[in-house]
């Protein structure tokens, strides 16, 4: 069995993997926070999160804070789902070179 | 820092080139677990607060409490201690109180002591890169002030009754309550430095009048102490 297979190719992406890792632990996080914790720029922000989008991983809601858009995004089921089965693959690369 | 270990140690050079591909693998794994543990942090708490701050505010604690001490002696000596805390110092109205040198100088120790751990924080802050501006931060101030503003208020009106021998244990349970509130938020020993603080406020009700005692002890010893346990955990290793 190939273990590196087992591995979500979304997850690929050190920022993808961010974004998913902040969802995780957080209801609703906002563009511009995770603008801030990923330290990136909004247009690479926003294509890494149309992939992540596009999977099924996350869900978008448009909301407003009086006239300002307010974009948050959460998890998906699917999204918590990929997420654990990463982490489990990840943790047996490293019990497979004990 | 793996990486700088590993450059440091000959022999151990030699078996990574050995096994380029196996540590290869392995190192990249391990930094992947690395950046997902990262980001859950930063995301969800605010973590760029500084073992400097706790002892900078520890150290304004004990030089306030040296100078409050020498007006306390002047007014009655050490023995006079208790009366002079528990008959609101001499002060007959709240005005007078305000006015006072003791809470002169209890309100230039918290300003000394607030600036002094905000600058630390922010320096860490910026070292580490995280915004220190970010939710996680303001998530922590809302968390920490919603006790201290209640307890604030409380005891002000404590004070308005006259029972002025309560206002010090009481600083040190409601901040003792913030601290335990704020430890969901920010670094987890906080909660620690949080039960030791409510400990020693309760502690100090059954000694009314020696507050300044116990302030120097929960304000000043406390902070430094945790302070430089969370430098040598978090910050030590990373300068």
């Amino acid at each position: 069995m190939n273990l590196i297979e087992n591995l979500n190719k979304i997850f690929d992406s050190r920022i993808r993997l961010g974004i998913m890792s902040a969802l995780m632990v957080n209801t609703a996080i906002n563009f511009n926070e995770l603008k801030e914790l990923l330290s990136i720029t909004d247009g690479n922000l926003a294509s890494h999160l149309k992939t992540l989008e596009e999977n099924d991983f996350v869900k978008v809601h448009k909301g407003f804070i009086g006239k300002k858009t307010n974009t948050t995004y959460s998890v998906t089921k699917a999204g918590e789902k990929a997420f654990k089965s990463h982490l489990v693959a990840l943790e047996k690369m490293i019990g497979s070179m004990k | 820092m793996l990486q700088i270990n590993l450059h440091k140690s000959k022999p151990f050079t030699y078996f990574v080139l050995q096994s380029a591909f196996y540590m290869n693998e392995q190192q990249q794994t391990l930094e992947e677990l690395q950046h997902i543990k990262k980001m859950m942090e930063r995301s969800s708490r605010f973590i760029s607060l500084s073992g400097l701050s706790g002892v900078a505010a520890g150290v304004c604690a004990l030089v306030g409490a040296w100078f409050a001490n020498n007006v306390v002696v002047e007014n009655g000596g050490p023995s006079g201690y208790r009366e002079v805390f528990t008959r609101s110092m001499g002060a007959t109205s709240l005005q007078d109180f305000m006015g006072h040198r003791l809470f002169q100088i209890a309100a230039l120790t918290f300003v000394a002591a607030f600036c002094l751990s905000f600058l630390f924080t922010w320096l860490r802050s910026k070292k580490n890169n995280t915004p220190i501006w970010g939710y996680t931060a303001q998530r922590l101030l809302i968390n920490v002030a919603v006790p201290m503003a209640a307890g604030g208020i409380y005891l002000f009106k404590q004070m308005q009754f006259g029972n002025y021998g309560l206002i010090a244990p009481g600083c040190l349970i409601f901040y003792g309550l913030a601290l335990v509130n704020a430890s969901k938020y920010t670094l987890g020993e906080v909660r620690w430095l949080g039960y030791c603080q409510l400990l020693l406020g309760i502690i100090n009700c059954w000694f009314v009048g020696y507050g300044l005692y116990f302030w120097a002890i929960g304000f000043g010893v406390l902070h430094i102490v945790y302070g430089i346990v969370m430098w040598y955990r978090y910050e030590k290793n990373k300068q």
